[in-house]
């Protein structure tokens, strides 16, 4: 591999690592509130309402069936609302927060509902509120669920951030394209993929680890 | 046992001192509540004395859960009044509730202690969600811990308790805000017969030394026997009969008071009662319930004296339940002379005693 293409697998590295870090973050701080939304506004929930859980649900659902690919050019005009452009790594971090976030939000909603009711209810009868009942129980209680769906989610984003090669984001998946695919660099193509293989296992490991520190439920 | 656990309601906090106070903790008037078509409450009035354990007990289904719920308004009734320290409840939104359940508290069957929380974490919490300062709860904690036997699992996680331990941190959790009433929601259904031995003693000791009051319920006659001053039998989201413990024991009127003591109270041997026939034969077998001077007497021997020819003892006993004994005998008496039955059935009624004929057996056992 020329020193050049080594410098671009480089800067691959960092953007793919930037895409899924932001967009990650991002789904994490609008797709647990969401999950919480959804099991409180449940039938039973600590903030029955259903129609607001129906409107949530719909949104959602309504998001997680477009095709990544078609969301990305979809929202180009969301994007360069915000972003100012629509082309590079950072226009490519707004589709992949808008897919990410509904999807992690499912993932947190089954994790919060694994809690057991009867702990909800212990802390009614103690005299606590919604806030106290999602602080002290929710989401401690639903933490090692909610850390190890975020590691899904991230592995997941680093595949969906090669389909952003498409709007110009750059990172690896682009890369491997480009370069790997359509000139027929094969030692390109094989260095992404190690460290694709790298990447998704070391946040893997990281996520099971934390994990397994959290989890203080003994199954 | 740890000096410095103050009693509940104590002046420490002003606005719970109530000159006023009336000596019912809980009053409830006239309480229902359904569920599709079945009742779970219909039409329950009970009060709760200050100071006393209260158990309810009844067969799963019969409504208890629902009534214990509607105590700190967990459950809301359809219709009746819920009166708690005089104060009526059933109007109150969930935001005027919160300041009332930190007055009352729980336990549970299967304990519902937080996982993600250490034990002193577990027993502090009432305290956090009551803003209290984290010295002061780590403090009441370790009193806590103390008074239930467990400090030396303050930093432990609830994963590593056994069934007994996590109930006992379940009551030092339920006791961190000086309740002025403990619910127990079957709080030893869950455990062993020697676990639940040493959890209800617990109970008993909170209940004199703090004088807190105590409403339980329990599909277990021994739960009842062992610690409540008062019990009400409950079936079908109906009160069927309440009292002192020891009364209801010697004289349960209804079938189910019958039917949930018979698990604990002597019955007679099952290879006898097969071989029971409703015409005369080789002899008669009497039940004889005795309770309070009956009991205390010397019945059998008396009635020696007074009706001369012999009967004998099958099977029975005589427990003490609130210091006061209660007792069911069986006799058998031979012969098919009825005058003989009827003079022995005489006399013990005379003595307060209650008697039926269960039967006849053809041969003598």
């Amino acid at each position: 591999m020329s020193p050049i293409l080594f410098e671009l697998l480089l800067r691959s590295i960092w953007e793919t690592v930037l895409m899924t870090a932001a967009s990650g973050l991002i789904s994490l701080v609008f797709g647990l509130p969401l999950g919480l939304a959804l099991i409180a506004t449940e039938r039973g929930g600590i903030a029955e309402s259903l129609w607001v859980n129906r409107v949530l649900g719909a949104v959602i659902n309504g998001f997680r069936s477009v095709p990544f690919i078609i969301l990305l050019v979809a929202l180009i005009p969301v994007t360069r609302l915000i972003v100012g452009t629509s082309i590079g790594t950072w226009a490519a971090i707004v589709p992949l927060s808008i897919a990410a976030t509904p999807y992690y939000a499912r993932i947190a909603e089954v994790s919060l509902r694994e809690v057991d009711h009867g702990l909800i209810e212990a802390a009614r009868a103690m005299g606590g509120n919604r806030w106290t009942i999602i602080r002290e129980v929710l989401v401690p209680e639903a933490l090692p669920g909610i850390v190890a769906g975020f590691t899904v989610t991230l592995v997941t984003l680093i595949g969906a951030s090669a389909m952003a090669g498409a709007i110009g984001a750059g990172g690896l998946g682009d890369l491997a394209i480009r370069y790997g695919y359509q000139r027929f660099e094969t030692s390109v193509m094989i260095a992404v993929v190690i460290v694709l293989i790298i990447l998704v296992c070391g946040i893997q490991w990281a996520g099971d680890r934390l994990v397994a520190r959290l989890d203080r439920r003994g199954r | 046992m740890n000096q410095h656990i103050s009693a509940p309601g104590d002046a420490a906090d002003p606005t719970h001192a109530r000159p006023d106070a009336p000596q019912d903790v809980v009053r409830l008037v006239d309480l229902k509540r359904r569920f599709g078509v079945t009742a779970a409450l219909d039409g329950i009035s009970l009060t709760v004395r200050k100071g006393e354990i209260l158990g309810i007990i009844g067969r799963s289904g019969a409504g208890k859960s629902t009534l214990i719920r509607c105590l700190n308004g967990l459950e809301r009734p359809d219709s009746g009044e819920v009166f708690i320290e005089g104060r009526e409840i059933g109007r109150l939104g969930e935001r005027d509730l919160q300041p009332l359940r930190r007055r009352i508290g729980m336990i549970f069957q299967h304990f519902n202690l937080l996982s993600a929380k250490t034990v002193e974490d577990n027993v502090a919490l009432p305290l956090k969600i009551e803003r209290r300062p984290k010295a002061e709860r780590l403090q009441r904690a370790a009193e806590l811990l103390d008074l239930v036997g467990l400090s030396e699992k303050a930093k432990a996680y609830p994963v590593s308790l056994s069934g007994g331990q996590k109930q006992r941190v379940g009551i030092a959790r339920a006791l961190a805000a000086r309740p002025a009433l403990l619910l127990s929601d079957e709080a030893t259904s869950a455990l062993d017969p020697e676990t639940t031995r040493s959890i209800l003693a617990l109970l008993k000791d909170i209940n004199r030394q703090l004088g807190l009051t105590i409403l339980l319920i329990t599909h277990e006659m021994e739960v009842i026997r062992s610690i409540a001053d008062r019990v009400a039998v409950i079936d079908a989201g109906r009160i069927v009969e309440q009292g002192p413990v020891w009364s209801v024991f010697a004289n349960p009127r209804s079938e189910i008071t019958r039917s949930l003591l018979g698990a604990i109270r002597p019955q007679l041997p099952a290879e006898l009662a097969a071989r029971l026939l409703p015409a005369a034969g080789a002899e008669t077998i009497l039940r004889v319930d005795v309770a309070g001077e009956a009991a205390s007497s010397p019945l059998l021997s008396d009635l020696a004296i007074a009706v001369p020819g012999a009967f004998r003892l099958v099977h029975g006993g005589i427990d003490h339940i609130q210091q006061q004994p209660v007792g069911t005998l069986f006799l058998s008496v031979p012969g098919s002379d009825a005058n003989h039955l009827a003079h022995i059935i005489t006399f013990l009624k005379a003595r307060q005693a209650r008697v039926e004929v269960l039967g006849h057996v053809a041969h003598p056992v």
